[in-house]
This record gives C-alpha cells, structure tokens and sequence, in this order.
C-alpha cells in the first residue's frame, strides 16, 4: 500500500533529525563560534567551541563545562545489585560504598574488554554504570539468575563535567553548599531547583573538576546556574578536542581510540584483555567469580597476553598521532594511539600499545616513525621514545581537600 | 513426584542408613546415562556416589502405575541404539538372552501394511518389487553415510583449535572410506548431509507407506517437519544405532522395557556405586571457577573432586549453580539452546490384547507407525510450528504388555502410543488440550484397531510439560535439547561445554544433552566418564 506523502514525511522524521541534540544543545550552540560538531553516540556534540587550544587552557586555568550528557547510562538496581555488578565487572564493587565512584571495566567470557567506565553508588542497592558503548543486551543477559533491574537512561540523565582549578569555587559561588567536603571520587546530591542533582568528584582530565547528573528537563536550568555563578571565574564551554588533549596528559584511555572493545573489533586479533591495556591494576581475582576471571589468569599464568599499553615520551615536539614504533628502527613493535605536545609537561607525549616482549622484556631503544605533512611534503623522522609512567601530569588540586579556591 | 509416580523398579538403598563419606565422583541423575558415567568411573577404582531425585532410577525408563493394575513401563518403549561397549560394559545381556529384532510395520488406512523386518528394512513385506529394490539402494546409502557419521558419535567431538592426533584419525578415517567409494559417493555424502527427509524420501521411493515411516523416523522427536531443512539428520542419526550387531535393528528387551532400568542400576551397585535415590540435588557448590559438591534437598552437603551433571544442561547451570559463577555469554548460550519436546505419549490400560487390521499376530510385538504419507507428517508438524496440537497426528505404537506380561493383569493389555506433534507450549494450555488431544489420538488408534476404544479401561496422556515435572525433565524433551545441525558435536549442548568439562572445573556433563544425543544408548554417560578418567587418572 502506498502511504499519502505527508504520512511518509512524518514517518521519516528522523532523516530531518540524524543526530539527536543534547539537553544542553541550545545552550552550547548559541555560544559556538566554530560551529564545529561531531557525533558522539548519536549525539551532536560540540568538537570544539570556540577556538581548541584556548578551550584546553581553560580546562587547566580557570572551569571547563563540557556536556557529558551522550555518555551512556544505566541504571542498575535491585536486592542482587552488588552481587550482579561484581560478577560483571573486574573491580570489587563490595569494596565501592555508598557515595563512591570508582572506575572499572567489564569483559566477556574470553576475558576481553567490553568497556570501561565509571561505576556510581548511589545507595546501597542503586548504581549508575556510565560507559562509551552501549551494552544493554549484555547487561541484561547479565542479569539472569540475579534480582536485578537494569534500565538505560542516557536519554533521561544529563550529564555536565566542570573541570578546572576553578571548579570549585564555580559550585560554591552557584549555592552548592558543602561542596567542599566532597573528597575525590565522591558523591552526593545537591538541591537544584525543585529537585537535586548529583555531584561527583570525578572528571576525565586529571585536574580538580567535578561531574553533574540532572534529570533532562533541568538540564538548562544548571546549565545557567553554573554559567552565571562562573562568570567571575573564568567559565568556558568546551569541546572534545580540549578535553582529548587533557585526558591524554592524565593518561587516561578512551575505548575505541587506545583499544577496541570486544564487541566492535571485527578482527578476532583486536580485542584486549585488561592487561593488554593497562587496566590489570583493577581486576581482583580475590574477589567472587566475574566474567573473563578465568580467561585473565590463565593468560597471566600461561603468559600468552600479546600487547602491553605503556605511556611515551618521545623527543621532538611533533605529536606522534598514529605512528608506528620500532625496536632498533627496525623492527616494527607497535602503534601510537594517541599523542600531543603537552603544554603542562611540556614534553612530546603519547599513549601506546606494544606487542610484547616489547614494552614488557624490550624495554628500551624503541623509535617512532613520524611523517609530517609539510606543504605537501612528507618529512620523515625517526625519534627515540622513551617508556615512561602514566600520568603524564600530576596536580596536587585534582585531590587536594578540602579543593583550593582559585 | 506426583502420585502417578510410584516407583516400579524395586531396589533403592535406603537413605537411612547414610552417613556422609567422601566421593571421587558425584553423579547427578540416576538416568540411563548417569548410572552408565557412575559404573564406569567405579571400575576404574573411583568412590562413586549416584543421587536420583525419583524413588528409583530409570530416567525416562522409569515406570510407573497408571491405574490399579496397570503399569507404564516409562517414557521408552522400544531399544534402537543402545551401545555395544555399553550393554559390555553393564553386562546387560551376560544372561545370554537374545532379545529377537521386531518388525516395524508401517500402517495403512487400507489394512495392507508394509512390514520392515530385520535392521531397518533388509527385507520388507507389502511392497513391490520395484519398490523394495528402490528401498534397499536408499537404505544402503544412508547406512552407508551414517557409518561415516558413527565415527563421530562414538568419540568425544573435537575442539576447535586443539584437533589431537586421534581428532586427525577419525577425520581421516572418514575421508577414507569416502574416497574408497570413489569420488561420487563423497559428492553425495557432501550433497545430501543437509537436505531436508522428504526430498531424499521423493528421489528414491515412490511407496507412501514407507516415504511416511521414513519421515516419521527422521522427525520424532525434534521439532522439525520432513521438509524441514537438515531434518535427513535425524534419519542418519537413527541409522547410526544398532542392536544386537544389525544396524538400525530395533527390539524390547526379554522381560519388557520394565528390566532396562533395574539393569542399569544393577550394574551400577555391582561396580560399588552408592545409590541414593528421593534425593533432589538443589545446587551445585561452586567458587571462584570450580565445583566442590553439591547441597541435597534435605539440606545436606555432599563434596567431590568430580561432579557429573546427567540431567539437562540448563537444569544444570541455570538452575542448580548461581550464574554469578558463569559467564554472561555461557548462561546466554546455554539459555538459548532449544529445547521445548513435542512428543506426547500416551498409555492405555486395555481389557484385553488390541487388535489392528491386517497386522499379524506376531507382527503386534513390533512398533506400529502411523505415517501415512510425507505429507500427512508435515501437516501433523505444521500446527507445531504455532504452538498447535496435531488434529490429524502421527503415531508410534508399541504393546508393552506382550513383551511383559505383568503390566497389566491377566486378560488385559497395555498399549503405549508416542503422538507427535504435541508442543510443550501449548497456546491456550494443556488443561483443556489434553483431553482434546488424547480424544484425537484415540480415534485414530480406532480406524487402525476397530473396537479399541471400547476395551479401554483406563488411560494415562502425558504432554511434554507433564513430563518435565514428572520426569525431572526441563522442556519435556527426548534429547535434553534439541538435535538439529547448530546444537550438535562441537556445539553439544554448547561450544564451551561441548566435551562434556564445563566451564566450571570439577563439574562434568553427561546426559542426552550432551554429544551424541539422545535416546537409549548410554553414549552420552560412557563418553562422558572416559573423559573425566583421562582428565583425571
Ligand atoms: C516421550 C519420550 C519417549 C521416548 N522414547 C524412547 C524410545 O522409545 N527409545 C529410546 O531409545 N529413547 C526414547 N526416548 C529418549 C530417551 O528416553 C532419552 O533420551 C533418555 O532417557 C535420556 O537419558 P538420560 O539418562 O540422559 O536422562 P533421563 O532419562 O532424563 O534421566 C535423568 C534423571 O535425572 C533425574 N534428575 C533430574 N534432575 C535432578 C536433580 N536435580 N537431582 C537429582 N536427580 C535429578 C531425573 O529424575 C531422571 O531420573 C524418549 C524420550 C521421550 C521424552
């Protein structure tokens, strides 16, 4: 049957609308001056706002408000809760209490990662999982055999991270009150309007910052609340490509840039294993039964784990984005997966992943191969690069408590 | 258990008397399989200890009485594919007794049956020349590719990525006899492997009678109709039984079906087992990745190095062990294995021995099948397919009191009748089905056997769902899941629990549900325990 025109017109809609806008979206879209949007989960999201290297500055000088609100979100709660997310995650969630936040991540039976993210407890028995991809089904089938509830809510929460030296003082000057007693990774609700939002010491920059969780329809409202009370304290909308650079001197990993989750890689040889990827830090194979437990320890035991995620830091100032490294300039032992020039280390830094022994036993005389496009030239260069420990950076105010007022 | 259930084997050892020692080896399930896992593992030396939720062991074969006087022998009437090392190793016929081959006869509306004598057919009363000519070089073909599977079921299947020397043999072993055959017959073998039962049916036989039986065959059991895609498997996997020696032979033990049981228990305490029966076994002990024991229902605990799992495998992880101890995609995998039965059966206390028109009075001692046509089989499937009874069903026959006299009293008879298609998830519910289906299946036995109905004394329909309580059995199904190309050999029940480990250490598979399958062979238990003998000698 053929549908009247206009009927089809309203069915398709979503042609019109290919990216959904955040609760934030008329906000950041009245203020951006490059008009510089990417998709992020489906989301229009901001690149960046108004100029990339000032955006960062603001993160490590004054507040950055950057719209979180794409990242994924569920809720999981229920009698089983606990017990659910530590057979899911690699992390001993009984270790997490109430009012805490941890970061984690979760594999599939053969031990290789599905995600990482931040794990919130919100009560003894609700949790807020927020992570890159999405994983309903997984968590779902997850829950059998367990008194769980699991439902999504990326769409209903809205998230905000204020990042930046300033931070603090933006929340106290906005009527936060007590927000100073939250210590790092940390959280609590705070009154906003007729209802509250929640506020965690957490962010993904290495620096104090905070992030803000508020039900969609109060989005613009904290939204403005922030704005104004941040205007005396340098408050700047950012997008990613700041936020890209700071993560990368906190060293922090991004799932689908620095690893392939297991569930996206189309080549059986992508996926990782948490210690291929620097995360084995959090696995605890102490604590009861969790998916990949065996997979992980008989890799550790039979040593058959292939990769290894080092921090690098390479001589130059030419960000080493994508380049492919070497042992003896010969022979190839990896790739370059994230790097910039780092103004606060000012060093040439860079996230890598190896093939071991390099990285591992081979440790040393390792190269990067470096093409730079100078009008329309390729200059070719070999620099030495050097295993060194992640963070790149260290800030005393990122943990300081109570946080400075700058 | 329902009281429809009392037990008809005898032995049990009392539970009284139990203290709690220590075990090799713990066997859950005192099915046929079960009791073959425990007698092995107890002839090589090991303490083994079976626990059966029922009052007696049996499994599927277990008995009961249905009205006073009046005895099912169980689920199974007729021994198709019982295996050799497996009657050896039971001793089940050291009394020298040969059970004698029956007949199949497949039945016509018209009285002129078609009888298939010896292992599947070698000679076939009621049909043509021509047509028994065609018969054989079907037969001979398909004996001839299921030999090939053979190799296969009688070994653990092999895992991917870690093929092993005697992988390699029987890979070969299997290449070999095709390329002896020449070129053609492994074209053929690689052609027909998939097919579905009626286009191989059409290709070689033009007798309705026989293209039914042959469909009926492929079909019982699983939930496929003959123009199923792959339902020839279900051909070959029947043609890859014998008895006593003779491919594709069929027979009743002498005593009846009622002396398998107690047989396979005999053997069991023989070799030193402990058997334990009325004892649910209500979890699976498991930590950080391996199994200990498992907690009873009277609340005791009971540890071992070797748990062996011989009931099905989702009643094994999804319901004895907590999943937090599994991973997500293993309690997945294993939550979708099919496995909803549709055979229904049904038990009838007679007033006397039935008769069915045109069939001989030695003939009645065989398995009676009504599969009139392929088409009358696909039409009983199709409603299936909708969560729909059969209205026009197609049935295996057998007299069980002629084979065993004492199930029913003297004058009487007993008829067991396997009805297909009978889904377990019946729309609208078995409560008001049930009498509708059994009245459906009765008048059909009444155009086959005139005055039947009116003989009846008492009957007894089991539906999948009845079964699944009464039999401890999860889906009412006849392989513990089903036996189509995607939950076979590597994928038995499922990749990760396919050579009978588990991804739980310590705790082991061994019913139908695992490789090869279903029925009455006691593969699943022989192979099962030879693993756990080679893992841990
Ligand atoms: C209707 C029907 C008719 C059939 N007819 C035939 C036939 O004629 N010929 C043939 O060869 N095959 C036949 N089969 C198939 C055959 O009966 C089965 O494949 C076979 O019984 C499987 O044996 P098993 O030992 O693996 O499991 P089962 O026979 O199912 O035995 C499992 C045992 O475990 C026990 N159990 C379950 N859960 C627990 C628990 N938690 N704790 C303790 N004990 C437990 C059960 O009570 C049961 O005794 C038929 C099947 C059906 C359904």
């Amino acid at each position: 049957m053929m549908l009247e025109m206009n009927t089809r017109r309203a069915l398709q809609g979503h042609i019109a609308t290919p990216r959904f806008e955040t609760p934030f979206h008329p906000r950041i879209a009245a203020i951006s001056e490059t008009s510089d949007w990417y998709t992020w989960a489906g989301y229009k999201a901001p690149h960046s706002v108004f100029d990339e290297e000032l955006e960062y500055f603001a993160i490590r000088s004054t507040a950055a408000l950057f719209d979180i609100s794409p990242m994924v979100k569920y809720r999981i709660a229920g009698p089983d809760a606990e017990r659910y997310l530590n057979r899911l995650t690699v992390r001993n969630v009984a270790k997490l209490s109430t009012g805490r936040v941890h970061y984690t991540a979760w594999c599939d039976d053969h031990g290789h990662v599905l995600d990482d993210g931040t794990l919130f407890r919100l009560s003894a028995d609700t949790f807020r999982l927020c992570c890159q991809e999405r994983h309903l089904p997984w968590l779902l089938d997850s829950a059998i055999g367990f008194d769980v509830g699991i439902e999504e809510e990326t769409m209903q929460i809205a998230g905000l991270a204020l990042q930046g030296p300033t931070s603090f003082a933006v929340l106290s000057n906005a009527g936060f009150d007590c927000i100073e007693r939250l210590k790092p990774f940390q959280l609590a609700d705070f009154p906003h309007e007729d209802g509250s939002v929640t506020i965690s010491r957490t962010g993904f920059t290495g620096d104090l910052g905070y992030e803000l969780f508020v039900p969609a329809e109060a989005a613009l409202s904290l939204w403005d609340r922030l704005w104004t009370a941040g205007q005396l304290h340098g408050i700047r909308a950012i997008g990613y490509a700041a936020l890209n650079r700071a993560r990368i001197e906190a060293g922090f990993i991004v799932a689908n840039a620095d690893f392939m989750t297991a569930e996206t890689a189309l080549r059986a040889d992508r996926a990782r294993m948490p210690d291929e990827i620097g995360l084995e830090w959090l696995v605890d194979t102490e604590k009861p039964n969790f998916n990949g437990r065996k997979a992980i320890l008989e890799a550790r035991r039979n040593q058959t784990l292939k990769h290894v995620l080092v921090g690098l830091e390479i001589e130059g100032n030419i960000p080493a984005d994508g380049a492919i490294i070497y042992h003896r300039k010969k022979h190839e032992a990896g790739l370059v997966s994230a790097a910039i020039w780092s103004p606060l280390a000012k060093r040439n830094i860079a996230i890598a992943s190896l093939t071991r022994p390099y990285g591992t036993r081979l440790t040393e005389d390792l190269w990067v191969e470096i093409y730079a496009l100078r009008e329309l030239q390729y200059q070719k260069m070999m620099k030495r690069a050097r295993i060194v420990p992640r963070p790149f950076i260290k800030l005393d105010r990122r943990a300081a408590a109570p946080p400075g007022l700058f | 258990m329902t009281s429809s259930d009392p037990a008809r084997t005898s032995a049990s050892t009392s539970p009284a008397s139990f203290e709690a020692p220590n075990f090799d080896a713990i066997v859950i399930g005192g099915g046929h399989n079960g009791l073959t896992a425990a007698t092995l593992l107890a002839q090589n030396g090991r303490k083994v200890i079976v626990l059966e939720a029922a009052e007696s062991t049996g499994g599927a074969m277990r008995g009961f009485e249905f009205h006073p006087g009046y005895c099912s022998a169980g689920l199974a009437h007729i021994v198709n594919r019982l295996d050799p090392d497996v009657a050896k190793l039971l001793k089940l016929d050291s009394k020298g007794r040969r059970a004698e081959t029956l007949p199949t006869v497949a039945l016509s509306p018209d009285g002129k049956h078609a009888v298939l004598r010896g292992g599947y057919g070698e000679t076939i009363d009621g049909i043509s020349q021509a047509e028994m000519k065609a018969f054989a070089a079907m037969r001979k073909k398909l004996v001839f590719q299921a030999g090939i599977l053979k190799r296969f079921l009688k070994r653990r299947p092999p895992e991917i990525g870690k093929v092993g020397m005697s992988d390699l043999s029987t890979f070969a072993g299997a290449g070999f006899s095709l390329i002896t055959k020449g070129r053609e017959e492994g074209r053929d073998f690689l052609r027909m492997l998939l097919m579905n039962v009626a286009d191989v049916a059409d290709e070689y036989l033009s007798d309705d009678r026989l293209k039914g039986l042959v469909a009926f065959d492929a079909t019982l059991g699983i939930h496929l109709g003959p123009r199923s895609p792959t339902s020839l498997l279900g051909l070959y996997y029947r043609l890859t039984g014998e008895t006593d020696g003779a491919t594709g032979a069929q027979h009743v033990p002498q005593g009846g079906m009622a002396t398998l049981a107690p047989a396979f228990e005999n053997a069991a305490a023989a070799a030193g087992v402990t058997i334990r029966t009325g004892v649910h076994v209500t979890r699976i002990v498991a930590d950080r990745g391996a199994a200990t024991g498992v907690i009873l229902s009277t609340g005791e605990q009971l540890n071992a190095s070797a748990i062996v799992s011989a009931i099905h495998p989702q009643a094994t992880f999804l319901s004895l062990c907590d999943t937090a101890e599994l991973g997500t995609g293993f309690v997945r995998s294993i939550s979708n294995v099919r496995s909803k039965g549709n055979v229904a059966k049904l038990d009838l206390a007679l007033e006397r021995p039935p008769t069915f028109t045109g069939v001989s009075s030695a003939d009645h001692r065989g398995r009676l099948v009504i599969a009139r046509s392929i088409a009358h089989v696909e039409d009983a499937f199709n409603p299936a397919k909708y969560g729909e009874f059969s209205t026009d069903p197609v049935l295996e026959i057998t007299l069980p009191s002629l084979a065993n006299p004492d199930l029913a009293p003297s004058g009487g008879a007993t008829l067991s009748a396997l009805a297909e298609f009978a889904p377990y998830d019946l729309k609208g519910g078995w409560e008001s089905g049930k009498p509708a289906f059994e009245a459906i299946i009765l008048e059909t036995l009444e155009r086959y056997a005139p005055g039947l109905s009116k003989s009846v004394v008492a009957s007894n329909l089991m539906t999948p769902a009845d079964m699944e309580t009464q039999y401890n059995l999860p889906g009412g199904h006849w392989h513990h899941g089903e036996l189509q190309a995607d939950q076979l050999l590597i994928n038995r029940p499922v990749n990760a629990a396919a050579g009978y480990a588990t991804p739980l250490s310590g705790l082991y598979l061994a019913s139908a549900g695992s490789h090869p399958g279903g029925g009455i062979s006691g593969l699943p238990g022989l192979l099962a325990a030879r693993h756990i003998l080679s893992e841990r000698p």
